[in-house]
């Protein structure tokens, strides 16, 4: 198997598909959205309960595949319990890495499990189904109920 | 394989270029035909030749290349006539595509016939394109759309169709194969059904074209379409052929150049069909390259190629089907080299994915068929579509890929 197709598969992203973390529709949400890839159908849910500009919880549910699923896995994780701003920061650092060319990483190191979402960058069709999760998350925000991935 | 050693697909497989180039290290195994096929030289050479030395506009010079470049492009029109069963050159239309000409129907002139509560019957199997124009058509007159029910298989329930055609039914809208399960539709009979209520028919030829011999005179439909690129040719280029009693009833569609017979202040005059529709320079080009795809395919031994493709086909069903955990989508009786596949715990776009990597291409995705996979309750599928120059090598990548993916994701 190639060196880009096991960057893009690693272990962790297998792990985080087949165990998704917070997953499941969360009662009592503050925010909700749907977010829905056109050109393959993907199609995501985030639920947020947010009290005094903290995100007290988040989950997700969705029909997509392996990478929107991890990528929609690690960011429950990674903005859990974090504030708002924090979150816009952790959510804008992913966005750079993943549209960096892959010499030049910026953040890479600092940007923990989430890194492990940098191997997309090869697979230039696939790197919707990375962003699609954040798209959704930054329309349940926005008060938006449905997003569609550009 | 008695079949195929008749059909010799080894000797088509040098015509087309591009399937001696190597993808990723790999050599190409080009299983997405359904999307668009590959172009034989002769396709590439004549557009090559055109441009170089016979470029020039059509019906409006007396110069020696407009006359041979207006011949070679009414010429092409006979030999599409020719090819689907058509009697009546005029009665062939070019258009840009399948997409277009559905488009034409609609909005240039079933829009026109209809009022309100009147229907238009489409099935559940149509691509996105025999679905949204009659949509577009329903909301803005208060016409129906109604739509014809497909079983577990993927077949049609030709008795629910039967039931569905009412006096208020203005057009049956009908894929022949449906691009996403393969399924061929019995569309004769069901012409002949809609017939004994003097309904018209529209079939959908994209996928069948490709496949089989086609005969619109047989089939007994009122309008038929087909995209060029699926059939080998270029893209850009499509047909949309009509009886000449429909279209003949049709207003100007799009209007200028070339479809005029008299142009003044006070008014204008328009030619008759074919002109009518083809307003402005055409897709020369587009019509050449198309030509030369239909004496290409003219040349097979067509029998022997649906045959060889019939072949692919079973033996990709059986060694796939084989497979722990893999659904095929569509398996209907009457079925066209086309095969739709989902994995458990493996998304269609991963399988895409994981597939390309090893050289092999596959369509992944909803095929522009939403409403079609949601009644199997799979958002996307993985499709492999073959064409005669497939070979059984191809299925062996196919299912070599798929085994290893599952491996993987184990
Ligand atoms: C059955 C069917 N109908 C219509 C179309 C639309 O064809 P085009 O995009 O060439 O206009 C396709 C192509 O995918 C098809 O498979």
């Amino acid at each position: 198997m190639s060196d880009d197709l096991h960057e893009l598969y690693q272990s962790i992203i297998l792990d985080h598909n087949k165990r998704p973390r917070h997953y499941g529709a969360l009662t009592e949400a503050t925010h909700q959205a749907e977010g829905y890839n056109p050109l393959c159908g993907d199609k995501i849910t985030v639920f947020l309960r947010i009290v005094n500009d903290r995100i007290e919880a988040i989950q997700f549910e969705a029909a997509c595949c392996a990478i929107c699923k991890s990528s929609a896995s690690m960011m429950t994780e990674a903005l859990f319990g974090q504030s708002v701003v924090e979150g816009e920061s952790i959510r804008s650092g992913l966005s750079r890495i993943l549209n960096s060319n892959t010499d030049s990483s910026p953040g890479l190191e600092t940007a923990g499990e989430l890194a492990s979402l940098a191997g997309v960058r090869k697979f230039p069709a696939r790197i919707k189904c990375a962003t699609l999760p954040w798209h959704t998350y930054q329309a349940a925000l926005r008060g938006e109920a449905k997003t569609v991935s550009e | 394989m008695t079949t195929s050693a008749i059909f010799d697909y080894t000797r088509v497989r040098a015509d087309f270029p591009i399937l001696s180039t190597e993808i990723r290290g790999k050599p190409l195994t080009y299983l997405d035909n359904g999307a668009t096929s590959q172009k034989p030289a002769a396709v590439i050479e004549a557009i090559d030749r055109y441009y170089r030395a016979e470029n020039s506009n059509i019906h409006r010079g007396v110069h020696y290349l407009s006359e041979k470049a207006t011949d070679a492009y009414e010429s092409a029109r006979a030999k599409v006539a020719h090819f689907i069963g058509v009697a009546d050159a005029d009665e062939v239309i070019f258009v840009r595509g399948a997409t277009e000409g559905i488009n034409l129907v609609a909005h240039g002139f079933i829009e026109t016939q209809l009022s309100e509560g009147d229907e238009i019957l489409i099935t559940h199997m149509e691509h996105h394109a025999n679905i949204v124009p009659w949509q577009l058509a329903a909301e803005k007159t208060g016409a129906v759309l109604k739509v014809v029910p497909v079983n577990e298989a993927g077949e049609l329930d030709v008795n629910a169709f039967s039931e569905l055609l009412s006096e208020r039914t203005k057009l049956v809208a009908l894929v022949h194969v449906s691009n996403a399960l393969g399924s061929i539709n019995p569309a004769k009979a069901l012409v002949a059904e809609a017939h004994k209520h003097d309904i018209p028919v529209l079939l959908d030829g994209c996928q069948s074209v490709p496949h089989m011999p086609v005969d619109v005179a047989d089939l007994g439909c009122d309008f038929f379409v087909f995209s060029g690129h699926k059939v080998f040719g270029p893209t850009g280029i499509g047909v949309l052929w009509g009886k000449r009693q429909w279209l003949d009833q049709f207003p100007p569609y799009q209007s200028g150049g070339d479809m005029i017979e008299r142009v003044d202040f006070d008014g204008t005059t328009f030619k008759g069909i074919p002109g009518k529709f083809e307003a402005g320079t055409p897709h020369i080009e587009g019509v050449i390259g198309l030509a030369a795809a239909i004496d290409y395919v003219n040349q097979l031994d067509r029998q022997g190629a649906l045959a060889h493709e019939h072949a692919l086909l079973v033996d990709a069903t059986e060694k796939l089907s084989a497979i722990d955990g893999l659904r095929i989508i569509g398996t209907a009786q009457q079925k066209a080299s086309i095969l739709s596949f989902v994995m458990n715990e493996i998304h269609p776009h991963d399988i895409g994915t994981f597939l390309d990597a090893d050289g092999v291409a596959v369509r992944a995705g909803h095929h522009c068929t939403q409403p079609l996979l949601k009644r199997f309750g799979v958002p996307a599928t993985a499709r492999a579509s073959f064409a005669f120059y497939n070979n059984f090598e191809d299925v062996d990548r196919l299912v070599t890929a798929v085994t290893k993916m599952q491996r993987f994701f184990g």
